[in-house]
């Protein structure tokens, strides 16, 4: 419930926002809602944003579940993204059936190794993991860059390089009757079966205790290393995945566009679904909705771009501000007053 | 900007448009009876002084135009974004002519979206339409290189080092392009001089462009452009440093005005209105559109206080010769930095050769690599 109060109160205190700068929040939330929810078209375009979003919110909540906060998702989306293109080019030939699942798998391991590495750091070398996947993030698009104008090159991608375009066999593409790609299905199964994880097995369970103190369930000899760099290493797995989807269904190569920014709005998302993966897809689709009616926004209400990131970061801070009221709600109750 | 100043009135009109929240907003356009409207999409902001704002006002002056209604975006991404901005212009706004306005919008967005709606007319910057891609896209761009050959000109005229810089995003063709036309330029006032490059590796990175425009000043370098989305940076940093600076994409004179030679604009308003005009009037566009300085595609920012009579001179011969037609600025004898024959005695790439779409050199003289 206490999410749901953060986000109504950060809508009431972006339509102060809007009030100063002379704009209706009414006019304002009805094109959202029309862009975003209205029509059959607002669905197909909120749900295709979405689906890199979901994944990318998994690589935030699943380490969340042990304590670590992995703020570098991007970085295993655009690498996994090159994976997935290059496997594409050196498989140009074998069929569909074989050719995707290998790329699939080779954008998942890239993302698995990435993430899992800043587990492994933090593990083993003590290193913060929030800062690390950060930095490990600007060096995976610096790297990104590398290949895709140098060794990975294309040479017929001439003003944009790229890697060599995927044939057509090797596109994914939409599920049937709605322009929205396949993603979307594995986004959501992704978060269904991370939410089994966390919530239906014993890996899960012990992930909990550890993240909720680590001394104790050293006491108890839980695998708190191997939990670190499995959970990690599944949430970049995730990643890569959301990369694979943006090579082989968005863009149909590897380049630098693959650093679209998913991997930041992946925090929001994972923080307001307090990381819970089930949460995480109403949330991403509520998010998406969102980037998806910032054009008509800035269209018919002349507002800047910018509008919905001020959005997004209203909501964000209420959100954290929130989290200080949790188990604060006993001074409302009633043998409260009675004694006091 | 009246962005972070609220004013009494408007929390006024926000909040009576509050109140009568139960009536529902204008959504649609529909009042307007307008026959055609066009949408313009920019991959970055439209005040950038470059890439952006060229098109935002060859927009404006669409806008100017009777009978059109223009919707713009900013800052949309190469990503299914874009694929979704154009196909939300087209539902909700009833949008018969596009223009994404990024290289990268292209391939795969706009050849992807242009199928669905063979009702839409897309008019794409800077792409390479070939024979067999969709007839409701065009692809239209000018050869400003010619421009930075001008900017040269003003440039060998004020540099005393020798030593021009060029700060530029990717060792890309057109930019390639750019910096051997802007020293090529300048080496006909005086074949000694040599022009340092640094790419920053981004279209648009405040930071790296900012360091590179230093380092070309402590390198010696008084005469410095770019190729960059938006040259802010470097024309302020650059002329904060004593240096001579030559516009790129837009007029950046207000930004350095003492310090500003002259600059290679597009003129996109001449461009646009033309297309608009072909459309409203029944007509069609061609789906492949080149053009110079002859064809008022691009245009040179009016002469800054800096440039010396003579230079004055060189400047507007060399451009009379151009707008005559079939200037070659990249002609023999000709090497490339790395010894390479580009071109042989009496060889030339006129203005408008295809070639120079691939160009992957830095000729001699040019102080950088390509890789």
């Amino acid at each position: 419930m206490l999410p749901i109060g953060a986000l109504l109160a950060g809508f009431a205190v972006f339509s102060l926002f809007l009030l100063l700068q002379g704009k209706s929040p009414a006019d304002f939330f009805a094109l959202v809602f029309r862009a975003g929810f209205g029509t059959a078209f607002s669905w197909e375009n909120t749900l295709s944003r979405a689906a890199p979003l979901l994944l990318a919110a998994l690589c935030v909540a699943l380490p969340a579940r042990l304590g670590l906060v992995v703020i570098g998702g991007e970085g295993a989306i655009v690498l996994g993204g090159v994976g997935a293109g290059f496997a594409g080019v050196l498989l140009s030939g074998a069929p569909a059936g074989v050719a995707l699942p290998v790329m699939l798998l080779a954008a998942m391991l890239i993302g698995a190794l990435w993430i899992g590495a800043v587990g492994a750091l933090r593990h083993y070398r003590g290193v913060n993991e929030t800062i690390a996947s950060l930095l490990l993030a600007y060096i995976a698009i610096a790297l990104m860059n590398h290949l895709v104008e140098g060794p990975l090159r294309d040479p017929a991608s001439l003003n944009k390089p790229s890697t060599a375009p995927l044939g057509e066999a090797l596109r994914v593409g939409t599920i049937p009757g709605w322009d929205v790609h396949w993603g979307l299905a594995f986004g959501v199964v992704a978060c269904v079966l991370a939410w089994i994880l966390i919530d239906k097995t014993t890996w899960g369970f012990a992930a909990r205790i550890a993240g909720g103190n680590v001394r104790a369930a050293q006491v108890q000899s839980l695998p708190v290393g191997k939990l670190i760099l499995g959970f990690t290493a599944l949430g970049g797995a995730f990643a890569g995945m959301a990369g694979f989807f943006e090579v082989a269904a968005v863009h149909g190569s590897a380049n630098a566009s693959l650093a679209g920014g998913y991997g930041y709005t992946g925090i929001l998302i994972a923080f307001l679904a307090r990381h819970n993966p089930l949460a995480i897809i109403p949330l991403a689709i509520l998010l998406a909705g969102f980037e998806a009616s910032s054009g008509l926004v800035q269209r018919r209400m002349d507002l800047p771009d910018a509008t919905v990131l001020v959005l997004q970061g209203f909501v964000f801070m209420a959100i954290l501000m929130s989290e200080t009221l949790y188990g604060r709600f006993k001074v409302f109750a009633p043998e409260r007053w009675r004694t006091g | 900007m009246s962005f972070l100043s609220p004013t009494r009135r408007g929390f006024l009109k926000g909040t009576a448009s509050l109140a009568g929240a139960t009536a529902l907003p204008n959504l649609s356009y529909a009042d307007s009876h307008s026959p055609l409207t066009v949408g313009f999409i920019y991959v970055g902001p439209k005040d950038d002084f470059g890439y952006n704002q060229a098109h935002a006002e060859g927009a404006a002056a669409v806008k100017a135009m009777e009978g059109v209604v223009v919707v713009e975006e900013e800052n949309v991404a190469e990503t299914i974004d874009v694929q979704k901005s154009m196909e939300s212009m087209i539902n909700f706004d009833e949008a018969k002519l596009l223009f994404p306005t990024s290289f990268g919008y292209f391939d795969p967005h706009v050849l992807e979206v242009a199928p669905n709606h063979p009702d839409v007319r897309f008019q794409h910057a800077a792409g390479l339409w070939t024979e067999g891609m969709p007839t409701n896209v065009g692809s239209y761009f000018g050869y400003i290189g010619m421009g930075q050959y001008l900017n040269g000109i003003t440039a060998g005229h004020a540099t005393t080092t020798k030593k021009i810089g060029f700060v530029a995003a990717k060792p890309i063709p057109q930019v390639l392009l750019n910096i051997n036309s802007f020293l090529l330029g300048a080496r006909q006032v005086d074949p000694e001089i040599t022009c340092q490059v640094i790419f920053t590796g981004e279209w648009s990175m405040a930071v790296k462009e900012a360091e590179a425009t230093n380092a070309l000043a402590d390198a010696g370098c008084d005469v410095i452009t770019c190729h960059v989305d938006g040259p802010k940076v470097v024309m302020e940093t650059a002329a904060g440093r004593d240096c001579f600076v030559c516009g790129y994409h837009a007029n950046q004179a207000p930004l350095a005005p003492e310090k500003y030679l002259t600059g290679a604009e597009w003129n996109w308003a001449g461009v646009y209105t033309d297309m608009v005009q072909t459309v409203l009037d029944g007509g069609t566009i061609d789906n492949f559109v080149r053009g110079g300085l002859a064809d008022g595609f691009i245009k040179m920012s009016p002469l800054g206080p800096a440039v010396s009579d003579a230079a004055r001179a060189q400047f507007e011969a060399t451009k009379a010769e151009i707008m005559a037609g079939g200037f070659s600025a990249i002609k023999g004898p000709l090497k490339d930095n790395a010894g390479n024959v580009i071109a042989a005695e009496g060889e030339g790439f006129a203005e408008d050769d295809i070639a120079l779409e691939s160009m992957d050199y830095l000729v001699e003289g040019v102080i950088g690599s390509t890789s």
